[in-house]
């Protein structure tokens, strides 16, 4: 029963992560992305997924997906159903669910984060049902796997695993909010194992959102750059499997990080700006330090939401700067969004990924495109790579509407 | 583990912006009446109900953060307001208040109205429009007006996502995250909504609207009623479809008694109406089906079930009412609402 729930131990198990699946425009998979943000690499290109020729912003940062998907115990005609935002997600799980060794189980929850959903699917009901409204061959099934919990039901198809599906739709903290839920599920006793992650895919109506408010970078991403003009956009997923520290122990499962903190808070200033000062930045920051039990001075890496926007970027240094005190001077902080874009409901998963990366392999992504300092930076920016020792490390992810969520992962040595 | 109460309720429906006038039109159980929303490209409309507009302006609607705002805000905020309006007027303005907005087609409005300026001229689509198409939006807007909310978040999922919605709140509540819980689910109409309905359930009869419960763990607050109990999600799969899992569903809600209330979810039409009905064939007791009145709300109906649920046993009609909710294409879950002294 979901409720009344069994009182949690007055000890929370501790969260480990034993598989990590990640999909962005540098690559499928750890390796590719790992080598990728080790060295600082861009993704950038111009937009071939739909026509940007009456956009300000010509360019994201899209994926290259495999001309086939893996097999998986999906027929071809379920295969065929998946979207882009679907076949990202598939690709992520995938990854995470084989890294991991789980076999196939029921019960096993999932806990996803998107914005989008299936939104290219959207795109081409509306198109269908304005150009050719007799038309409806295959609407009947646009409408239902547009939506994301049919996608998810996919990812459990495919993969062979059964249990509750919550997709949590905070704009872009959805994949920071989806991985802390996880990590609270199992905390709390109602789960033991959860898969947990982010997705979403480019597509016409966002980049023309964005492109419409002025939002979107005409030049180069260049997140706490001074001379900073906007985000730019990617496309991507990740998924990680979490489990208690005692059932990892058990299976002798290979551990990559701990995830030891979670913060999350509204801000309510406004739907798309962010307070100026940060103040449910630092809160949720506070928060995560909290729950970790560990102070600013610990923490050896940001992850910065970093969007390249002008409010997005003095709003959050001036958070990071406040939270940090005298650390702020020499703590490392960075934002991958400078190598693949914003991934919007996925990022939040895809930068806890990184940090996963960071931790295990003990280097720091940089900003290589970075050249001037914003005033309200107080920490040095990550401009070259560079190894580092990388012990604690804390990722912020922001969206639309105001959720503000930070998580803090481990190294596991 | 410390009892968990519905503290208020609220509710925008066809039948009128408030819980009473929802709860007049299921006693009277008689169909609402219908309109009409045009469709591109077709000479004959497709059969709705629509929310009529209050009698009177909502003060609410003076808030500056909903001069843009879309139908489905309105709808929320009406719904939280009515909901919370005991918390409001019995607590100082340090309580932490969480919310759980719980949508399954969202702003469909303003994201068509967006994407339909984006096909015209990618240059001149408004970005006024396009914040308001994020599924957040509601939760940001009613989080704005509300002012103590401390905690957020929206969850998008078939109509029983609603009893999801309700099981965080409970849980943010047993871990002293906030002192009380506002959740909601709503829903607005549009002509691409009805069609993608018309694809999928021909007999079904869109509507729109919202429901809240606000939760609480302190009795004062209590409207009477206790949340019981909330099922596992039984998620459809191959080897468990809609059949299966409102079966294990209704026996995992455990036996009843026949005096107790059944608020169900059929109403929408007969394909979709079988398996529930099928789970729960062997009922005696008095039985409320608020789509079989109002229509096919998706999340907004999950919630008037459960808003009706409470409002029942509240009033003192039923000692105990049961929610069934068969989602259309993700999972079964069921609650049971008790009274309290």
């Amino acid at each position: 029963m979901l409720f009344p729930t069994t009182s949690p131990s007055p000890e929370p198990p501790r969260v480990v992560i034993t598989g990590a699946g990640i999909v962005t425009a540098l690559g499928l998979g750890w390796k590719l992305n790992a080598d990728g943000f080790r060295a600082g690499r861009t993704a950038f290109r111009p937009v071939s997924l739909f026509d940007v020729s009456r956009q300000r912003a010509k360019q994201a940062a899209e994926v290259d997906l495999p001309v086939a998907l893996p097999p998986t115990r999906l027929s071809p005609k379920q295969s065929a159903r998946l979207d882009r935002a679907a076949s990202l997600l598939l690709l992520a799980t995938r990854e995470a669910w084989q890294q991991s060794g789980w076999e196939p189980t029921e019960n096993l929850p999932l806990v996803l984060g998107t914005t989008a959903g299936g939104m290219s699917l959207g795109e081409t009901y509306f198109r269908q049902a304005v150009q050719k409204p007799r038309h409806h061959r295959h609407q009947a099934t646009r409408a239902v796997h547009y939506q994301p919990q049919v996608q998810a039901r996919m990812i459990l198809e495919a993969l062979g695993f059964s249990g509750p599906i919550t997709i949590l739709s905070n704009a872009c903290a959805s994949g920071s909010n989806a991985i802390g839920h996880a990590w609270e599920l199992i905390r709390y006793g109602q789960a033991d194992r959860v898969l947990a992650g982010g997705y979403d895919a480019l597509s016409e109506l966002v980049f023309v959102g964005f492109d419409a408010l002025q939002a979107l970078s005409t030049t180069i991403c260049r997140p706490f750059d001074a001379h900073r003009d906007g985000l730019a956009l990617g496309e991507g997923a990740a998924v990680v499997a979490f489990e208690t520290l005692e059932s990892a122990r058990r299976r002798g499962a290979d551990i990559l990080g701990e995830l030891i903190g979670y913060g999350t808070a509204i801000d309510q200033h406004h739907l798309t700006q962010p307070h100026p000062q940060g103040s449910t930045t630092l809160t949720v920051m506070e928060q995560a330090c909290a729950t970790a039990g560990v102070a600013p001075e610990e923490i050896d890496y940001v992850n910065a939401h970093g969007t390249g926007t002008v409010l997005n970027d003095s709003s959050e240094a001036l958070a990071i700067g406040a939270w940090a005190g005298r650390r702020a001077a020499t703590l490392p902080v960075s934002s991958t969004k400078a190598n693949i874009g914003h991934l919007l409901g996925a990022a939040g998963a895809v930068e806890a990924v990184i940090c996963l990366m960071t931790l295990r392999e003990q280097w720091l992504p940089p900003e290589i495109m970075f050249e001037t300092p914003d005033p309200a930076c107080k920490f040095p920016i990550m401009q070259k790579p560079q190894d580092a020792r990388v012990n604690v490390v804390l990722s912020n992810s922001f969206g639309f509407g105001g959720v503000n969520a930070s998580l803090i992962l481990r190294r596991w040595t | 583990m410390s009892r968990v109460f519905a503290a208020g309720m609220g509710a925008v429906s066809p039948a009128g912006w408030n819980v009473g006038a929802l709860r007049e039109a299921l006693e009277k159980g008689e169909p609402l009446p219908m309109q009409t929303i045009e469709r591109p490209g077709w000479e004959k409309p497709l059969p709705a109900r629509l929310v009529s507009n209050p009698t009177t302006r909502p003060g609410f609607l003076a808030h500056p953060r909903l001069r843009r705002a879309s139908l489905i805000t309105h709808y929320v905020v009406a719904a939280a307001l009515e909901a919370t309006a005991k918390l409001r007027a019995s607590r100082n303005s340090k309580y932490r208040l969480g919310l759980v907005v719980c949508l399954q087609a969202g702003c469909v409005n303003y994201s068509c109205r967006f994407y339909d300026e984006t096909l015209k001229d990618p240059a001149t689509a408004s970005p006024l429009v396009f914040p308001e198409t994020v599924y957040a939006a509601p939760a940001s807007h009613v989080a704005a007006v509300l002012e103590n909310v401390s905690l957020a978040s929206t969850l998008v999922g078939d109509p029983a996502a609603f009893l999801q919605g309700v099981s965080l709140g409970a849980q943010w509540l047993e871990e002293d995250r906030v002192d009380a819980c506002l959740v909601i689910g709503a829903e607005e109409t549009n002509w691409i909504l009805a069609d993608a309905l018309w694809h999928l359930e021909r007999p079904a009869i869109l509507t729109a609207g919202a429901g809240a419960l606000c939760l609480s763990r302190n009795p004062k607050l209590s409207a009477g009623v206790a949340l019981a109990a909330i099922t596992d999600a039984h998620t459809y799969s191959a080897q468990n479809n809609r059949t299966r899992a409102a079966r294990a569903m209704r026996r995992q809600l455990g036996d009843s008694s026949p005096r107790d209330l059944l608020c169900d979810g059929v109403g929408s039409g007969p394909r979709t109406d079988v398996p529930e009905l099928a789970a729960w064939r062997d009922w005696t007791g008095p039985r409320v089906s608020p789509k079989r009145v109002l229509g096919e709300g998706l999340m907004a109906a999950a919630a008037w079930q459960c808003v009706a649920a409470c409002d029942a046993v509240a009033g003192g009609r039923f000692a105990a009412a049961n929610v069934s909710l068969v989602g259309s294409n993700q999972q079964a879950m069921g609650a049971r609402f008790e009274a309290v002294a």
